[in-house]
């Protein structure tokens, strides 16, 4: 056997011919050690700081965005007559979909004993709430006077006005204000006990000080953990519910529309379903460079990136079954309005958008992630991580943009051009979101250290009764 | 300010969670009540070891879905009915099917809520003190490695120099006293 040969086969599970889900040789220490000093250190390495800066850089275009369409109102947006719903829009469903795989990842995983989910399962919660705070920015901003927004909220006022409970709109405000509430609650819930191991581990006084606080003062006891673990799983069973929902809600907000292109019954499971699929390819786009810059190939493994591209696979084929069903639909209803939507998303002035989508969620992932050698490249799984989000982002632009310029009366049809402000507020989240992920990483514990521990050969109990000597010395 | 003194109890360490769970069974077996156990990552068996099964979270967690649900939907009502009744597309003012969705997504917030802070209230966390962080070994391995198990002071059969014979005698790696 060549040396290379023989380091391959001590990350494959002989048992199982998988690639292992933690590699060997870890212990209750090395574990902690190694996530705990990627926080603890005294000195933050200068890659980080250079990511920071770029991200921080991004995010102040943002901040720019803000401020002018603060100042002078959303007709700086591309927006207008017929496409009243632009980039905000579309921005606001990628982002909420890219937070879907976090708390699949933590919740569905969790309430199917995928343990191998456990790696990934914190950065991926992680990535779900600054996903939703990048998206519920939009539909704020969107709303054109931003300071009022609190008027979605039903609470008494001088005005003896109401929200209107029979509009998918106002449906999204209670969805999403909930997912937002719920994620950040498991997510801190998940760190407590990893807090009191910082607290623990920790030289310096002020990190003590506040990873104790954070910790609530958390000692272990197997009481706590006892009802720690029912929360956990509660939480996790609300949230499987949860989150199908939030994504149904929001493609209520095009399907209860007339419009063609809109009006469908396949829209909830096919927002759910390409949710989960842009939120896995996020997932990879985040863990591959993580796992290289900090050294975790020992913890996120060759099965955690194999194992989500299969989740993208399945995912994406029920994706493709959407789009597959929207074309029949254009066609088997008879409607006039449905096939021309259909001709005009395929071959109108934005028909390349259309066939950008069919690229990158169709052709190119569905024919390679068959592999199992494509699926463990790292390279090849960082690509495809982009083009699926790529893909999805046109998704979205695809069915906002092309059903709405060109509705039923040529005489209302317009286009839509996106401005720079436009794309400034996008690219600024992106740098939002990139920096926030980085303060995460290096400020939390980014694996969740307990739920590891749980997985290594050490936390196997052992046989009830080993005859030892058991004085009853306390008599 | 601690608001006792003495003893809180004995903290015996071991290194793995076999020898912890033996050690609990036993001590529970030989009538001992007023003990827990540490550990750094939730062991079931340790649990079950001090006779600890069911506890109250999930019953917290469907009142207070059940709050979230019922104060949802009688908003709902009370809005569309009553406070602010609006002809939408003809329907009825009282139209409950759209009014499922807040009235879900409600239930799941207050019984994710109830679930959370339940959990940390039954706990009695948030505890910044706790005589346990007086052990000199506690806080280095409780979290990290390391399986205690602690015979409190408040149990009838608590007698320092007989308990600390007991402990040692399941040879775990040390036994020391923990003040309050």
């Amino acid at each position: 056997m060549t040396p290379t040969e023989l380091k391959e086969n001590t990350r494959l599970d002989p048992a199982t011919g998988e690639y292992r889900v933690i590699a060997p040789g870890q212990t209750f220490k090395s574990v902690t050690e190694k996530i705990v000093r990627i926080v603890l250190t005294p000195t933050t390495p200068l890659g980080w700081f250079a990511l920071f800066g770029v991200a921080g850089a991004v995010a102040t275009v943002l901040l720019a965005a803000m401020t002018w369409l603060f100042l002078v109102g959303v007709g700086i947006w591309g927006i207008t007559q017929p496409v009243a719903w632009g980039f905000a829009i579309i921005n606001f469903v990628w982002w909420i979909g890219i937070g879907h795989a976090g708390t699949l990842i933590s919740a569905i995983l969790l309430l199917f004993k995928q343990s191998w989910r456990n790696s990934i399962n914190r950065f991926a919660e992680a990535m779900t709430i600054f996903a939703v705070v990048c998206a519920g920015m939009f539909p704020l901003i969107h709303v054109g006077r931003p300071w009022l927004a609190y008027w979605m909220l039903p609470y008494p006022n001088t005005m003896t006005v109401w929200p209107q409970f029979r509009s998918p709109l106002l449906w999204d405000v209670f969805a999403v204000s909930t997912y937002a509430t719920i994620s950040v609650v498991f997510w801190f819930i998940g760190m407590v006990p990893d807090f009191g191991t910082m607290r623990d581990r920790s030289q310096n006084k002020v990190a003590q000080y506040l990873y104790g606080l954070l910790s609530l003062g958390w000692r272990g006891s197997v009481r706590h953990w006892a009802r720690y673990e029912t929360a956990s799983l509660l939480l996790a069973g609300l949230a499987t519910p949860l989150v199908l929902s939030v994504h149904t809600v929001i493609s209520f907000d095009f399907a209860v529309a007339v419009l063609p292109g809109w009006h469908t019954t396949i829209f909830p499971p096919y927002f759910v379903a390409g949710a989960i699929y842009s939120g896995f390819a996020m997932v990879l786009t985040l863990a591959i460079p993580l796992r290289k810059f900090y050294h975790l190939e020992g913890l996120v493994t060759e099965r955690h990136i194999d194992n989500m591209g299969k989740v993208m696979l399945a995912t994406g084929f029920i994706v493709a079954y959407g789009y597959g069903m929207e074309v029949f639909m254009a066609w088997y209803s008879a409607s006039h309005w449905e096939s021309f939507m259909m001709w005009n998303r395929m071959f109108g002035p934005m028909g390349w958008a259309y066939w950008v989508l069919i690229t990158c969620n169709l052709a190119i992932p569905l024919t390679t992630l068959w592999s199992r050698k494509l699926r463990t490249s790292m390279p090849f799984m960082f690509f495809i991580s982009i083009v699926v989000n790529t893909g999805m982002w046109f998704e979205r632009f695809v069915i906002v943009v092309t059903s709405l310029y060109r509705d039923f009366l040529p005489s209302a049809w317009g286009t839509y051009r996106a401005t720079k402000w436009d794309y400034m507020t996008y690219v600024g989240t992106l740098g939002l979101f990139t920096a926030l992920f980085l303060l995460f990483v290096r400020f939390l514990p980014m694996i969740p250290m307990s739920e590891i521990r749980m997985m290594l050969p050490g936390a196997k109990i052992g046989p009830k009764i080993t005859p030892k000597t058991t004085a009853k010395a306390g008599d | 300010m601690p608001a006792r003194e003495g003893t809180y109890g004995l903290l015996a360490e071991f290194d793995t969670p076999s020898d912890l769970v033996r050690a609990a069974q036993q001590a529970r077996n030989d009538g001992w009540r007023r003990m827990d156990c540490y550990t750094p990552y939730p062991v079931e068996e340790a649990a079950e070891a001090i006779g600890f099964h069911r506890n109250k979270v999930p019953l917290i967690t469907l009142i207070g879905g059940l709050m979230g649900l019922s104060a949802m939907f009688a908003m709902e009502v009370w809005v569309s009915v009553l406070a602010y009744p609006l002809n939408i597309g003809g329907r009825p003012l009282y139209s409950w099917p759209a009014f499922i969705v807040p009235a879900y997504e409600w239930t799941i917030l207050f019984a994710g809520l109830s679930a959370a802070f339940g959990m940390l209230a039954l706990n009695g966390l948030p505890a910044l003190y706790h005589p346990l962080f007086n052990a000199p070994n506690f806080r280095d391995g409780a979290t990290t490695d390391k399986f205690f198990l602690c015979l409190e002071a408040l149990d009838p059969k608590f007698d320092l120099v007989e308990a600390k014979k007991y402990l040692q005698s399941f040879q775990p790696i040390s036994v020391v006293e923990v003040e309050y």
